[in-house]
C-alpha cells in the first residue's frame, strides 16, 4: 500500500530514466543516506564503528570492483585480493614520495596504479575465457603476493616487511594513521563508498555499462554487433581493478592501520568472490548484501551460544563455524542461486502488490 | 648483457658442469609434477561427467588422509588387530567413507543445482571445502599428523645411482607414487574406455539431457564419479602424506594443480599428467636455475606463468576438446 508508482506520471525523459524512478525509492535511500551519515556516528560505539561498519563498507567496496567485472562484464577473476594490495602498496609509495598531498586525493590516486597493473594481467582477457581465465588472474594473485613480500622498495626496505601508515591530516582532523579516531575514519570511508558506488552505478546505465553486459552475455554476438571486445574488457579491467584498488587502500589506510603481504592473500580474493555470489552477480545493491552477509555471520555465529547460554569451546565454535558458514553457502545457492538482490527483487515486487497480489 | 648472460647462458652452463644436478631436479620435478597430476586427475574425472569445477578436491585430499589415519589410530586403540591388518581394516573403511561423502554431495548439492550455471556450480564446491575443513577439525583436529607408511608396507628410504661423475638419489616412495599414479591412471582410462558405466560416464559428459533421454541414471554417475574422485583423493593424500605430515596445509596443493589441470585440458585424463610432468619440471627447473635471479620463491607463481604462456598459444589446454563457439 505504501510501496506502490500509481499516480507518478513522468513527463520528461529525464525524470523516466532517473536511478530511482519511484518515489519511495528516493524517500528509501535518503533515509539510509541519513542514518548512515548521521544516526550510526551518534549511536554506534567506536568499537562496533571499527569492527562492523568500517569492514562492511570497505568489502562492499571491493565487492563491487569484483561485481563490475565478474557481474557486469562476465570475467572470471581470483585477484582480487593481489588488485587490493596494488592499490594499499601504491598509496603507501605516495604518501612516501608526496607527504604534504591530500590523503583522500592520494587514495583515490592509488587507484590508477591497480588500474594499470589490472590492465596487464587483462591482456590474456581475448583470447581465454571463463575458467580458463579464472587460472590466469590465479597468475596475477600469487605473482603480485610474491611482489608485495620479494621487492623490498614497496615497503621502503623496513625490516618487518610491514607497511605502517602514517599519520596524515586534514582541516586539521587526524584522518589516518594510530591518532585518526574511528569516527572520523568511518565518514571518510563511508563518502568515499557513497560516492563510488553512485559513479559505478552511473556507469552501468550508460554506454560503457551496456557493452560489458553485451560482452558477459555472449561475446561473439557483442563483437558481431560492432562491440569492441578487446577494449570493453580491458576497460572493465581497468575499473575493477581501479575499484577494488581503492578498496585496498582504505581497507589498510582507515581500517587495518598496518597490513604485510598475507593480507592479500588468495583467501582475500576469495572471501570477496564470495560476498559477489552470495550478495549476487551483476548487482550493486547485492554487493553490499554480500558484504553484510559474509561479514556480519561470523560475529552472528561467535554471539550465538553465548547468547542462548551454552559454553562451547572456542576452537570448536571455530569449526562449527566453518561447517555452518560452508553449509549456509550451499544452502544459499540451492535457494537462490541468484543471490541475496534476487530476494531483495522479490521482497520489493510483493509489496508492490500487497495487499492483493493478484 | 650481463643479465642476459644470466638468463640465457648461465643457466645452461651449470647444467652441463654438473648433469648429476640436473637429472636430480628433473626428477624431483618429475616426481612433484605426478603429485600435481593425481589431484588434477580427480577434478577432470569431476569435471568431465558433471561439468562441475571442483574446488574440494584439496580439501578430499586431506579428508581422506584424515579419515584413513584417524580409523586407524582408533581400531588400534580398540586392540581390534596388529598394525598392517588394522591399516588395511582402515584403507577400506575410508573408501566407504569416500563414497558415503559421495552420496551426500550428491544427494545435498547436486541434485537440487541441476542446470544451473558453472559458476554457481563451483562456489557451492567452495561451500563443501568450507564445511569439510570444519568437519575434518572437528572430528580430528587440526595438528598435523603422521602418515601410516609403515602399517601401508610402503617403501621408505633412498635408492642411489652412480652416474654422470656424482650421485643421484631417489626416494623410495616418489619411486611408488610415480607407478601408483601411472597405475590408476591406466585403471581410470580403461575404466572410462572399456565398461557399460564409463561409457555412461562419457554420454553424460557429452550432454545431460541426452544422457537422461538413453535412461540413464544421472544420480548414479554422480555418485560414481565422486566416489573415483574420492579414491583418487585417498591414494594422493597417501602419497602427499608420506612425504610431509598430514595437515590442512595440504589443501592449498590444490591450487597447484589448477595450472596443471589449465595446461592439459580440463576434460583429458592424459592431459593431466602431461601437463602435471609440465609443470613439476618447468617449475624445479625454473627454480633451482633461474630462481636465483629474481629472488627465491618463485616457484609460488611460476606454474601459473608456464600455464598462462601455454594458453595463449592453446586457449583450451594441450588436449581439451577444442572450444567451438556458436551464435
Amino acid at each position: 500500500m505504501l510501496y506502490r508508482e500509481a499516480g507518478q506520471f513522468k513527463t520528461t525523459y529525464g525524470a523516466d530514466q532517473s536511478v530511482f524512478p519511484i518515489r519511495q525509492d528516493r524517500i528509501g535511500i535518503a533515509i539510509i543516506l541519513l542514518v548512515a551519515f548521521v544516526l550510526v556516528p551518534l549511536l554506534a560505539s567506536s568499537f562496533v564503528l571499527s569492527a562492523v561498519f568500517i569492514p562492511v563498507l570497505v568489502f562492499s567496496l571491493a565487492a563491487i570492483g569484483l561485481n563490475l567485472l565478474t557481474g557486469y562484464a562476465g570475467q572470471v577473476s581470483l585477484g582480487t585480493g593481489a588488485f587490493m594490495g596494488v592499490g594499499a602498496y601504491t598509496c603507501y609509495k605516495l604518501t612516501t614520495y608526496l607527504p604534504q598531498a591530500n590523503i583522500i586525493v592520494l587514495i583515490l590516486a592509488s587507484g590508477l596504479g591497480s588500474a594499470a597493473i589490472g590492465t596487464v594481467f587483462g591482456l590474456p582477457s581475448l583470447r581465454i575465457k571463463g575458467f580458463y581465465l579464472a587460472v590466469a588472474t590465479l597468475a596475477a594473485q600469487f605473482f603480485l603476493s610474491w611482489s608485495f613480500v620479494r621487492i623490498p622498495w614497496l615497503y621502503n626496505y623496513n625490516v618487518s616487511g610491514a607497511i605502517e601508515v602514517p599519520t596524515r591530516t586534514m582541516l586539521g582532523v587526524a584522518v589516518t594513521g594510530p591518532n585518526a579516531t574511528p569516527l572520523t575514519r568511518y565518514l571518510v570511508v563511508l563518502s568515499i563508498v557513497t560516492l563510488m558506488t553512485w559513479v559505478a552505478s552511473n556507469l552501468l546505465r550508460g554506454r560503457i555499462g551496456r557493452t560489458w553486459m553485451a560482452v558477459r552475455d555472449m561475446d561473439i554476438a557483442a563483437e558481431l554487433i560492432g562491440i569492441r571486445l578487446y577494449s570493453a574488457k580491458l576497460l572493465a579491467f581497468a575499473v575493477s581493478s581501479f575499484y577494488c584498488g581503492v578498496a585496498g587502500a582504505i581497507m589498510v589506510f582507515l581500517w587495518f592501520g598496518a597490513a604485510e603481504a598475507d593480507s592479500f592473500n588468495i583467501d582475500q580474493s576469495f572471501l570477496i568472490l564470495f560476498m559477489v555470489i552470495v550478495g549476487g552477480l551483476g548487482s550493486l545493491i547485492g554487493s553490499f548484501f554480500g558484504a553484510i552477509f559474509i561479514w556480519g555471520l561470523p560475529i552472528v555465529l561467535r554471539a550465538a551460544p553465548e547468547f542462548f547460554g551454552l559454553t562451547i569451546r572456542a576452537a570448536t565454535v571455530e569449526h562449527l563455524q566453518f561447517m555452518i558458514v560452508g553449509a549456509l553457502i550451499i544452502f544459499f545457492l540451492i535457494a537462490e542461486p541468484a543471490g541475496l538482490a534476487r530476494l531483495w527483487q522479490i521482497g520489493k515486487q510483493k509489496l508492490r502488490v500487497w495487499p492483493f497480489p493478484y | 648483457m650481463d643479465l642476459l648472460y644470466k638468463i640465457f647462458l648461465d643457466p645452461f652452463v651449470q647444467m652441463g658442469a654438473a648433469p648429476d644436478l640436473l637429472v636430480q631436479t628433473l626428477w624431483e620435478g618429475l616426481v612433484a609434477g605426478v603429485l600435481y597430476a593425481l589431484i588434477a586427475l580427480g577434478y577432470v574425472l569431476i569435471y568431465k561427467a558433471s561439468g562441475v569445477f571442483n574446488f574440494a578436491q584439496g580439501i578430499m585430499v586431506v579428508f581422506a588422509a584424515l579419515t584413513l589415519v584417524g580409523v586407524a589410530a582408533r581400531l588400534r586403540q580398540w586392540g581390534v588387530a596388529p598394525g598392517d591388518v588394522a591399516a588395511y581394516g582402515a584403507l577400506v573403511l575410508t573408501a566407504l567413507v569416500m563414497l558415503g561423502l559421495a552420496w551426500g554431495v550428491e544427494r545435498v548439492m547436486l541434485r537440487p543445482l541441476v542446470n544451473q550455471p558453472e559458476i554457481i556450480l563451483f562456489m557451492a564446491t567452495f561451500g563443501l571445502t568450507y564445511f569439510l575443513i570444519g568437519f575434518g577439525e572437528l572430528l580430528f583436529g587440526g595438528e598435523p599428523k603422521v602418515m601410516i607408511t609403515d602399517d601401508l608396507h610402503l617403501p621408505r628410504g633412498a635408492l642411489e645411482f652412480k652416474m654422470l661423475g656424482g650421485f643421484v638419489s631417489l626416494q623410495k616412495i616418489d619411486v611408488a607414487a610415480a607407478v601408483i599414479a601411472s597405475i590408476m591412471v591406466a585403471a581410470l582410462a580403461l575404466f572410462f574406455q572399456k565398461t557399460r558405466i564409463g561409457r555412461a560416464l562419457r554420454a553424460v559428459a557429452d550432454s545431460h539431457k541426452a544422457a537422461l533421454s538413453v535412461g540413464i541414471s544421472l544420480e548414479q554417475i554422480w555418485v560414481t564419479v565422486w566416489f573415483a574422485a574420492g579414491i583418487v583423493a585417498l591414494a594422493t593424500g597417501i602419497m602427499w602424506g608420506a612425504r610431509s605430515d598430514v595437515s590442512f596445509a595440504l589443501q592449498t596443493l590444490a591450487l597447484k594443480a589448477l595450472p596443471v589441470l589449465i595446461l592439459g585440458g580440463f576434460t583429458s585424463i592424459p592431459g593431466a599428467i602431461v601437463g602435471g610432468v609440465i609443470i613439476g619440471v618447468g617449475e624445479k627447473l625454473g627454480e633451482f636455475y633461474w630462481g636465483p635471479l629474481l629472488g627465491s620463491g618463485i616457484e609460488s607463481w611460476l606454474a601459473y606463468v608456464i600455464a598462462l604462456v601455454f594458453l595463449l598459444f592453446r586457449p583450451q589446454g594441450l588436449f581439451g576438446e577444442k572450444i567451438i563457439e556458436r551464435i
